[in-house]
């Protein structure tokens, strides 16, 4: 066995496949997929299909499926051994966004719900009762 | 060991490469450390958008008296931005196939559409905008709205610089043909203008459709 083309051992992200059939019928999946669930994500935000308090956190699901259809077809991010860095890179930078964005939103709004009223707003409230 | 005479670089061959540390073969090549350090680049990228949703996802209430969320968007007009911005991205993928076939013509056109529904979006978004403004919900009006601004219009800001990015490698292109250092480049536009697409759905989502729900 002959010594492995070193550029077949990783492949940069983006890079298009060598066939041109394969790469354009994964832009098509792609794209159909994306508008698929673009449509569902804005067909679920106008009718009243799901349980009302479940919408939000179903059109978040739909965002992060197309996210992942965005990745695959257009970003040609795979689980392939040719892949690793990419993906490992990839998971990195979500653990992050995921920290950043829940603590976040986790820490506020338990400080908004545990803030003790300041004169200001107890004076306003007094105005208003 | 052979043909240890005739490596040619320190420790950058395969046969000195068990002590490099660089992997069996050495570094990769060029057009592989490239766009991977541009992947990094972009997710990075992600990372300051998620402190920016988590600022707007924190403010999001703090209306100070004025405009809320359901008072100012337009699902029809995020609806065709969205459309705009995911055409756009897939004529950007088109336009990688027709560069990779060395074909100059459909590259060009592919180039130019990708833009052009880039531009589209890019419209649509200052126009709301300025609706926004003359209506008196600027960025100065609310906490809210300093944080929708500041979160959509970076986003808007990256749209308008991966436009003139694109008109650049059209030229590129144009002036110096298929080279491995044009291609490159290409590459990494391409790996831009999707994130671009892959941001612009957590935007349209969190932002819009959620904050207009009834």
């Amino acid at each position: 066995m002959t010594e492995p083309d070193p550029e077949l051992l990783n492949v940069a992200p983006g890079e298009p496949h060598d066939n041109m059939l394969s790469e354009t019928v994964s832009y098509i999946v792609g794209l159909g997929l994306a508008l698929l669930l673009t449509g569902i994500s804005f067909w679920v935000a106008s009718t009243s299909t799901l349980w009302g308090p479940g919408v939000a956190t179903g059109l978040v699901v739909l965002a992060i499926a197309q996210m992942g259809v965005h990745l695959v077809f257009f970003l040609h991010i795979t689980s392939g051994p040719d892949n690793t860095n990419n993906v490992l890179a990839l998971a990195f930078g979500v653990l992050i966004v995921f920290l950043v964005m829940i603590g976040t939103i986790w820490i506020m709004a338990h400080m908004n719900a545990n803030m003790a009223p300041t004169p200001e707003m107890m004076n306003l409230m007094t105005q208003r009762g | 060991m052979t043909t240890a005479s005739e490596a040619p670089a320190v420790g950058l061959t395969h046969q000195a490469s068990e002590n490099t540390g660089l992997g069996h073969r050495g570094p990769q090549s060029k057009s592989i450390v490239v766009p991977y350090g541009f992947w990094l680049f972009v997710l990075s990228d992600m990372v300051l958008f998620s402190a920016l949703f988590a600022t707007y996802a924190s403010l999001v209430h703090a209306t100070d008296g004025g405009p809320v969320t359901s008072q100012l968007f337009e699902r029809t007009t995020v609806a065709i931005e969205t459309l705009a911005l995911l055409t756009s991205s897939f004529i950007c993928g088109l336009a990688m196939i027709a560069a990779k076939q060395k074909n100059m013509l459909w590259t060009q056109i592919a180039l130019l559409l990708t833009g052009l529904f880039g531009f589209v979006f890019l419209v649509l978004e200052l126009t709301e905008f300025a609706g926004m403004i003359a209506i008196g919900a600027g960025p100065q009006r609310s906490a809210f709205l300093s944080s929708f601004f500041t979160l959509v219009g970076c986003h808007g800001a990256h749209v308008t610089c991966g436009l003139l990015w694109i008109g650049t490698m059209m030229a590129q292109i144009w002036a110096k043909g298929f080279q491995p250092h044009i291609m490159r480049r290409l590459l990494c536009l391409s790996v831009f203008w999707h994130a671009l697409d892959i941001i612009w759905v957590a935007i349209f989502t969190i932002v819009y459709l959620i904050g207009t729900l009834p």
